[in-house]
This record gives C-alpha cells, sequence and structure tokens, in this order.
C-alpha cells in the first residue's frame, strides 16, 4: 500500500518491516531513489509559486506555462540524477570542480558581457552557459570529495587546502564581477567544512579575521555593489533611484497586512509600482496579495523542505552524504533567507531569486539538481541493520 | 566505502561531530526564520497602516481640473477677453532616452531662434514630480503642429497638448483698460492658494484682469485617478467639477473706447469718460497702446525690450498714472472753492492788468494775454481762463483751504473703485512741502497752485472724475470698471465714495457751468473753434500744461523747441449741460499751440455718446486739427 508506506518512510528510517528477519523489502519509492515527503513539500511549493507567478508576471499565462515547462525538465533532471549512486559523485566531483574551473577561466578571456558582467559561456549555436552556476553544486562536491579521505574533525593542512580549493573559482566568479553568486559558491563549500567539524577556535579566528578584512573588501567593490549597500542603509537617500527598489517591495509588503489584497488584487504589483515582480522581488506580491498568513504559510513550507533535508542529511550512511546533503540543503535556507531577507527591507539587494518560486530556468535546475544528489544519497543505502 | 589505507577513519565520531553540527544549523535555520517573520509581521501588522497610504498614494493620483476664467465684455455685450485653444509643447523626462538630443531635435524642427534656445532647454529641466508633463512652448503654430506630428514616432515622452488661452481681440486698444493675464511667477505661486491655483498656469497681471482675479479665476475641480507606476493614468475614482469663473461685464463702450484711441492714435496722451450719474468709466485709453496678447503667452525678449526702450512709452498706463500739471482746466474747481470759502460771489469782479502782484513784491505773475482781460467776473474768469482772477483768488484762499477745497475733488486722491495700481498723484499742501522738502510754503507757490502749475499733478481719470462730480452738482460717485460681475450688477452707491460737495447757493453751480458753456461757444471763450455748430449744450474748460518752464518775462517760441518739450494739450468737460450723460478728460502730450487740440478731441467724444447716429469722422478731425495747427504756425 502506498500511504503505508509513505508513512513508513515519514516516521524514520530505516524501519524494518516487523514481520522481516533479514533486509526488509524495498518500497516503490525506494525503488526509484525518492523521498515522497521531500518531493511532495517541493511539489506544493512548486504550484504555489505559480499561482503567484500567474499575478506577478501580470496575468501572463503563457508565463506560467513556460515555467510549468522548466519545472518538469528539471523535475526530470532530479529524478534521473537521484538514480546515480552516490559514490558516482563522489568520483567524478574532482573531474567537474577541474572542468568547473576551466570553464571559468575561458569565461574570464571569451565570455560574453550580459548586463555589465562576464558571466556567460557562449558556443554560438549550440548553448549560452554560466559555468558559475555549476559551481554552486562542484564546489561543494569537491570539498565534500576532499574531507571524505580525511580523518575529521579537519587538521589545519586540510582546512588550508580546503581553502584553496574554494577559493580560486569564488574568486574568479568574483572577478567576473557575480559577487552574489561567489558569496553562495564560498558558502556552500564553507558549510561542508562547517559540518565537517571545524573548530571553533577556528571559526572564531575566521569571523575575526573577515571583520578586519571588510573596510578592504569596501574599497574593493564597484560602485554600484556600494550604492545598493548605501541604499540599503537608507533607501530614503535616492527614492526615485536606488532606493525604489527596495520602497516599493516594503510597501507591497507591509499593505497587504494580515490577510492580503487578495488574489491579482496587489495595486503595487498589479500597476507595475513593484519591480522585478516576478523574479527577484517576486515574494512580495505574495506578501502583498496573500498577506502575513501567506507569507508565513510560505516560510513555514521552506523550513519543512530545509528540515526534512537535515534529517536526510543526518540519516545517511557515510561523511561524504552527510557532508554534501547537508551542505545542498542549508544552502538551499541561505537563499530563502537572503532574498526574503532583501525584499523585506533585512538586508541590501543582492540578485538571489527566491527558490523554486521566482520565474528562471538556470536557478531550478541547479536546485532541483541539488535535490536529486540529496535525495540520491539517501537512497542509496545499504539496507542493513546498524 | 572507498578508504584509504592509511586514513583512520572513525565513522561514529564523524557522525556524532556531523550530528551535533547538524543541529545546530537547525537552530540557525529556526532562529532566522524566526527574524524573517518578526520582520513580516513587523511591516504587515505594526506598520499596515503607513505602508497602505503609501501604497494608495503611490496609486491614486489627484490631478487638478483648472476651471475656465470668464470672459470680459463691454457694456453691449461685446467680446473684450475671451478663451481661445492653443496648443503646447510638453515633455515628460522620464519617457525621454536621451533629453539632449531630444531637445536638439525639437529645436530644429521648431526652428527656434538662437536667443529663445537658452529658455527652452531651461523649462525642461525644472524640478517636476516624476512622469509629470513639463511645458516646453506654448502657442504653437499650424507649421510647428505639423512638423512635430510627423515626426511623433521619434520622439517619445513628446507632447502637443490643447488648452485654453486668453486672447484679447482688441488688445491694442483695449490693454491698458482690461490689463492682461501671465504665466504665474514664482513670487505669485508664494502668495497663491495652491489648491486653488493648482492646475492653473495663468493669473491677472494688470488691469481688471488683477483687480477681478478671484472672480474670473474660478474654483478649482479636482479628479482622482488610479495610474499605474509609468503615471499613465487607468481609471477614474471620483470627480469634483470645477467652478468656471464669472463672466465680467465692463463699463467701457468699445465703440467710444475705439474712438478715442484712434482720436490719440499716432500721439501720445489719455482720454479718459465717465458717465455722470453713475460713475461708469465709459473709455479709457492711454495712447500708445500695445498687443497684451504678447504677454498671455510669454513675451519674447527682443519684443520686450523693444517695448521698455520706446520713448512713447506704450506700457506706461497714462490714463491712471501719467503726472500732468491740470493747468487751466481746474479753473472751475477754483471758481467753486472761492464761492464755497465765501471769498467771492459770482458776480465778485477783479481788474486785470495783465498781470498779478503780491503786496510786498516786485514780482508780476502774469496772465497769459499781456496787456491784460480788464474787468473779469466768475463767468468770464472761467470763458476767457484768466490767470489774474486765480492769482488772486488763491491768494486770498491760501494754501490750507485750496487744498482742502480740492481734495474734496479727489484731487491728490485714488479715488476710483476697481482700477488696478492707480496712481494718486499729487495735491501740494503746506504738510507735504515740509515733508517732501523740509522747507516752509511760499505764497508765491499758492499762485503757482492757483492756475494749475507749480507742484500740482493729477492723472487724467481724476481729472475726468472732479469733471464728473462738478457735472453731478456736487454728488459723487464713484468711478469704475465693472458693470456687472456675473449676473450681479454692482452696487449703485459704492463704499468710500467721497462726501459730496455742497454750495450755499445752488444757483451758482449754473454760474460755473454758464462760464464753461462760453468756453465752448462764447465770443471770447478759448474754445469757441471747437464749439462752432454744437447741437446740445456742452460746458468745457481748456488747459496747458508746460512741460519746459519758462523764466519770468520770457516768451514762449514753440518752434524753438524740440517736439517732446512743447507743452501738453488738456481739456475737460461735459454735456449736456442740463442733463450730464458724459465728462471727459482728453490729455494730449506735447501737442504744442494751445488747448485745441485736445478741446476738438473731447467734442468728438461727446458728440459720438450724444449723437446717436452720428458717429464722429476721425479723418474729418484730423483735418480740422491740422488748420488748426498751420493757423498757430503762421
Amino acid at each position: 500500500m502506498p500511504w503505508q508506506q509513505l508513512t513508513r518512510s515519514m516516521r524514520g528510517y530505516p524501519v524494518r518491516p516487523p514481520d522481516s528477519g533479514i533486509a526488509r523489502r524495498k518500497s516503490v519509492w525506494e525503488k526509484i531513489h525518492i523521498d515522497p515527503v521531500l518531493v511532495g513539500l517541493l511539489l506544493v511549493l512548486m504550484i504555489s509559486g505559480l499561482v503567484v507567478l500567474y499575478s506577478a508576471s501580470g496575468q501572463r499565462i503563457d508565463v506560467v506555462y513556460a515555467q510549468s515547462i522548466r519545472f518538469v525538465v528539471a523535475l526530470v533532471g532530479m529524478l534521473v540524477i537521484a538514480q546515480f549512486s552516490p559514490t558516482t559523485f563522489l568520483r567524478w566531483a574532482p573531474a567537474a570542480y577541474l572542468v568547473g574551473v576551466m570553464m571559468l577561466l575561458a569565461v574570464e578571456f571569451f565570455g560574453d558581457m550580459g548586463m555589465g558582467a562576464q558571466r556567460w559561456l557562449v558556443i554560438p549555436g549550440v548553448i549560452r552557459f554560466q559555468p558559475s552556476e555549476m559551481m554552486k553544486l562542484a564546489v561543494p562536491l569537491m570539498v565534500a570529495a576532499y574531507l571524505n579521505r580525511c580523518q575529521l574533525p579537519p587538521r589545519l593542512r586540510d582546512i588550508v587546502v580546503c581553502a584553496i580549493i574554494i577559493g580560486i573559482p569564488v574568486v574568479l566568479i568574483a572577478t567576473q564581477p557575480d559577487l552574489g553568486t561567489s558569496l553562495l559558491v564560498a558558502s556552500a563549500a564553507v558549510i561542508v567544512v562547517l559540518l565537517a567539524g571545524l573548530s571553533w577556535r577556528l571559526i572564531a579566528f575566521a569571523a575575526a579575521l573577515l571583520a578586519s578584512a571588510l573596510p578592504f573588501l569596501w574599497m574593493s567593490l564597484h560602485d554600484y555593489q556600494r550604492q545598493r549597500v548605501l541604499t540599503f542603509l537608507n533607501p530614503n537617500f535616492d527614492p526615485l533611484g536606488s532606493g525604489w527598489n527596495i520602497i516599493q517591495s516594503t510597501t507591497a509588503i507591509g499593505s497587504g497586512g494580515v490577510w492580503g489584497k487578495g488574489w491579482l488584487q496587489g495595486t503595487q504589483s498589479q500597476l507595475e509600482f513593484l519591480p522585478e515582480r516576478h523574479t527577484d522581488f517576486i515574494i512580495a506580491v505574495l506578501g502583498e496579495e496573500f498577506g502575513l498568513v501567506g507569507m508565513l504559510l510560505t516560510l513555514m513550507l521552506y523550513f519543512l523542505i530545509v528540515s526534512r533535508g537535515l534529517w536526510l542529511a543526518g540519516a545517511s550512511q557515510d561523511t561524504f552524504g552527510r557532508l554534501v546533503a547537508g551542505s545542498i540543503i542549508l544552502t538551499f535556507f541561505i537563499y530563502v533567507f537572503v532574498n526574503v531577507g532583501m525584499v523585506s527591507g533585512l538586508l541590501p539587494v543582492v540578485g538571489v531569486p527566491l527558490p523554486l518560486v521566482s520565474y528562471g530556468g538556470t536557478s531550478s535546475v541547479t536546485l532541483l539538481a541539488g535535490f536529486g544528489i540529496l535525495m540520491s544519497i539517501h537512497a542509496h543505502r545499504r539496507l542493513l541493520p546498524r | 566505502m572507498p578508504q584509504r589505507p592509511e586514513t583512520l577513519k572513525n565513522s561514529e565520531t564523524e557522525l556524532q561531530i556531523f550530528r551535533v553540527r547538524a543541529f545546530l544549523a537547525i537552530l540557525v535555520v529556526t532562529l532566522l526564520t524566526g527574524l524573517l517573520m518578526g520582520r513580516l509581521g513587523y511591516l504587515q501588522v505594526a506598520q499596515h497602516d503607513l505602508y497602505t497610504t503609501r501604497s494608495e498614494n503611490n496609486r491614486v493620483r489627484v490631478e487638478p481640473l483648472p476651471p475656465t476664467r470668464g470672459l470680459i465684455f463691454d457694456r453691449n455685450g461685446e467680446m473684450l477677453a475671451e478663451n481661445r485653444p492653443t496648443y503646447n509643447l510638453t515633455l515628460v523626462r522620464e519617457r525621454v532616452d536621451d533629453l539632449d538630443e531630444t531637445l536638439n531635435f525639437l529645436i530644429e524642427l521648431l526652428a527656434l531662434p538662437d536667443e529663445e534656445i537658452e529658455a527652452f532647454k531651461q523649462r525642461s529641466r525644472q524640478r517636476q514630480r516624476p512622469y509629470q508633463p513639463a511645458l516646453l512652448m506654448s502657442d504653437l503654430t499650424e507649421t510647428q503642429i505639423a512638423r512635430l506630428s510627423v515626426n511623433r514616432h521619434r520622439l517619445p515622452g513628446v507632447e502637443v497638448e490643447a488648452q485654453l488661452l486668453r486672447y484679447y481681440p482688441d488688445a491694442d486698444i483695449m490693454a491698458h483698460a482690461l490689463g492682461y493675464v501671465g504665466r504665474i511667477n514664482a513670487d505669485e505661486l508664494k502668495s497663491l492658494d495652491p489648491g486653488s491655483y493648482a492646475g492653473t498656469h495663468f493669473i491677472g497681471k494688470t488691469g481688471v484682469e488683477r483687480f477681478y482675479e478671484t472672480e474670473l479665476h474660478g474654483e478649482a475641480g479636482l479628479r482622482k485617478v488610479e495610474t499605474n507606476a509609468r503615471g499613465r493614468v487607468l481609471r477614474e475614482l471620483g470627480k469634483n467639477d470645477p467652478v468656471p469663473g464669472k463672466n465680467l461685464t465692463l463699463t467701457i463702450d468699445k465703440e467710444l473706447q475705439m474712438l478715442a484711441y484712434e482720436l490719440l492714435d499716432g500721439r501720445r496722451g489719455a482720454i479718459v469718460a465717465i458717465e455722470p450719474a453713475s460713475g461708469d468709466i465709459l473709455a479709457m485709453v492711454s495712447v500708445p497702446g500695445f498687443d497684451s496678447n504678447q504677454f498671455v503667452t510669454g513675451i519674447s525678449v527682443e519684443n520686450y525690450r523693444g517695448l521698455q526702450q520706446d520713448l512713447d512709452l506704450p506700457l506706461f498706463n497714462r490714463a491712471i498714472r501719467g503726472h500732468y500739471p491740470p493747468g487751466s482746466t481746474i479753473k472751475p474747481f477754483l471758481a467753486l472753492a472761492g464761492l464755497r470759502e465765501e471769498v467771492r460771489t459770482p458776480s465778485t469782479t477783479i481788474n486785470d492788468p495783465g498781470y498779478y502782484q503780491l503786496p510786498n513784491d516786485s514780482r508780476r505773475y502774469r496772465n497769459w494775454l499781456r496787456w491784460g482781460h480788464g474787468r473779469v467776473d466768475l463767468e468770464r474768469s472761467i470763458a476767457v481762463s484768466n490767470n489774474t482772477y486765480y492769482y488772486s483768488l488763491a491768494h486770498e484762499l491760501g494754501i490750507d483751504r485750496l487744498h482742502e477745497q480740492m481734495s474734496a475733488f479727489g484731487f491728490g486722491q485714488r479715488i476710483a473703485h476697481d482700477v488696478q495700481s492707480e496712481s494718486a498723484a499729487l495735491m501740494p499742501s503746506r504738510e507735504w512741502k515740509q515733508a517732501r522738502y523740509n522747507q516752509p510754503w511760499y505764497p508765491g507757490e499758492t499762485l503757482s497752485v492757483g492756475i494749475g502749475q507749480g507742484y500740482w499733478q493729477i492723472t487724467p481719470l481724476q481729472l475726468a472724475a472732479a469733471t464728473a462730480t462738478l457735472a453731478n452738482r456736487g454728488k459723487w460717485v464713484k468711478p469704475h470698471l465693472a458693470r456687472k460681475i456675473g449676473d450681479t450688477p454692482l452696487p449703485d452707491k459704492l463704499p468710500e465714495t467721497p462726501a459730496d460737495i455742497a454750495l450755499s447757493n445752488d444757483g451758482w453751480w449754473d454760474d460755473v457751468f454758464q462760464g464753461m458753456e462760453k468756453v465752448m461757444t462764447g465770443e471770447e471763450g478759448t474754445a469757441r473753434h471747437t464749439g462752432e455748430g454744437l447741437d446740445y449744450r456742452m460746458g468745457g474748460k481748456s488747459g496747458t500744461a508746460q512741460v519746459f518752464s519758462l523764466g519770468q518775462d520770457q516768451r514762449y517760441d514753440a518752434e524753438e523747441l524740440e517736439e517732446r518739450l512743447r507743452d501738453h494739450a488738456l481739456f475737460m468737460a461735459f454735456a449736456p449741460l442740463e442733463n450730464p450723460q458724459i465728462a471727459v478728460s482728453v490729455i494730449v502730450e506735447n501737442a504744442g499751440g494751445g488747448s485745441t487740440h485736445a478741446a476738438h478731441l473731447a467734442r468728438a467724444m461727446t458728440d459720438a455718446w450724444l449723437l446717436e447716429d452720428e458717429t464722429p469722422d476721425v479723418e474729418e478731425v484730423r483735418e480740422t486739427l491740422e488748420q488748426d495747427d498751420a493757423n498757430l504756425d503762421g
């Protein structure tokens, strides 16, 4: 019975059927290497996202259709990736990492300028590709693969090696310049190290180092990046220019109140006061039209996804799996936090979409690919009693 | 699980580490999610009202609906000021890709002269609410509109908008009486009520347009509209219609006004005509006039400089602001003063040897006739304009009584009800001289005042108003320009009218009137040529005002003087004598040759007003004038 299987899997894993003395029978979900709870939550999120997207795109069904197609493609991708065994990822991690770094170098020299930054690698007529997007998965995989060989907690030597592994692609991406992505790649990889048991003393030391480096980092920022930070500190400094986005998004959210103005009824979004309303700022549309209730439900949904993901990571039987799974799910949360924080005025404006709700193909594919790896790690376990 | 032999991996420890870290991670995730929820609660619950207001302000725009300005008619319903649709060029900066390029293209299209380019560019930079159109140019020509519409696709953000604009059909003739409207300037903006003037671009600057600004303007309406972020109006949420300005009917008679203008055309001067019974100002011209329509759209720098530097001062309203010595025109008033103060009776006579001397003073104050008029009584003193009679009268009255009596006729005061920027001119007094020059009053100066010279200065309007009061036998009626505001007539008795002038014997008015009639028709009358063939009884008084003062015993030679240094010719008159229907004052600057010039013009005015079917021929009047001038020169 599927329902029993579902409840069983929800109760926890591994579960031994009461009547079996040896390895229990695999369920349908296990056969296709899928965690039904996580997929169920993701589907609820994606479908809700499409409902909001219809409103946020100015009621354009073609946009919703395009997004659905991408979701289907990404879900299929996720299913395919989930079929590989984690050892495959472990084996291929160094190769993916090296190819990624090489492509980043290629972007540096032959990259296509888009929106004032070199982010795209174009093979004319074939593909437009952002190598930095791939590195969001390749770098944490590489770090996890390396740490998998070490004894944990990692020693200082291992930390230095990790820092080099992380540093090369991060610097390359930052010089494109794409500070937002480079920070996301860095944090995905750093989370791996943190989960591996980086000592608290080193964490404190790194934090102090970062704090003292802040002035220098500020100096090395581009003008537009500094402008974003200044705008965040005082949006009313230039209300019609750089402050416009944040003023309009907080106005949209705040005017939604507890119950919201109703689907398709948000004046901020429907009358186009809200910029980037179907991409990075889509959560403001949700906040305006569905109010605090809609926002809290959405945040709860994300929280459940992250909790389930962490639980799956914890249930993993080997270090590599645990580190990769933990990194993937925590990075997912960082996306959510940074996006909602930015739109609600808690953080400066950085170009981070809201996972699986914002319009856009690349990020959905990357995210669902990550969930594919997560489920592969979870489902390819040896069914042995501990 | 692949493991290197040299590494000893302790699965249990690693799992333990991970579980601690994962637990910490979920703790951090919970905290951060809580933080986001708190922020959302703050925005959506605590600050909800603030953001609701902001969002409404974003969406709802209140657009002013400016009222239509009231029209102005003459007393017979002839249109004097109307509103005509014109086309303006506006620009929304936010919708323009390259402002400089667009402006240069526009300048080329409109074929703007060089000196206007800077102002044109200036207007595009004025501070504006986002997505609000800025006015670049008003009153586009047909050609300009055509060129703009052909190139419309190349000019995003540039629009041609229709607007009602003030238009004066007879601008030159009416300019000084009506005044004009112009664009609201920064100073005016500060003192205006922003609510009622939102959306209004023009305001009365001078004349009737300024005095009756409130009535003509009306009240602004409002329109609440929903707009999108680009400022496009999506729908109307509510509307408050504007109240249009009231139409104004003036006391001016357009035909009489036109006649007055034509009579003076080519010279400099002023004519004011008043209906004595009502105080209606029938005509009020100052020549030269100017095209007031130029000021509505904004006059070009070149044209304005031209008007300002013109020696004839076309912008100067002589009728209400021109200061002229009244000359002999005030002799009837002085005669009345003598009667009221009982220093004279109508039959009192004096002997005129050709001059007057103050006691203990050798200086001779001359009559204009060197050998004198002999015995002169009140009637004859007016008819022949005898100076000696008035020297002695002035001396006997003294400056204090003289000042008081003349003030009763409105001299030295603003006397009209609704004439904007009217000047008080000057009625000298002992106190005035002390304050002005810190000097005592000398008896000789009283004599000068006695013949309308010296410090005494009047405006043509004052002279006409005093004549009207005289014609009314002392009953004051305040002169005014408005006859009806909307449908409400102006009240018969206006406030602040000066006290009426009473004589102890009412018949004495007739004595003064007869003297004035003799000016026109008497054998010795100074305007007897003008009075030939009168169909009604008319009283008048001539006057000359010296522009260039002469020393004692010096003779005046008109030929030797520059045209602009010649005497001004003045005339005051009313008619018919028994039932006055019009009082006129005429001033012709530098007319030379005595007062005849002004007298002819005054007669033409009374003829036009009193003889229904006989409009005087301006050409004929001109010919008479030329003949007179020729006779004098010869």
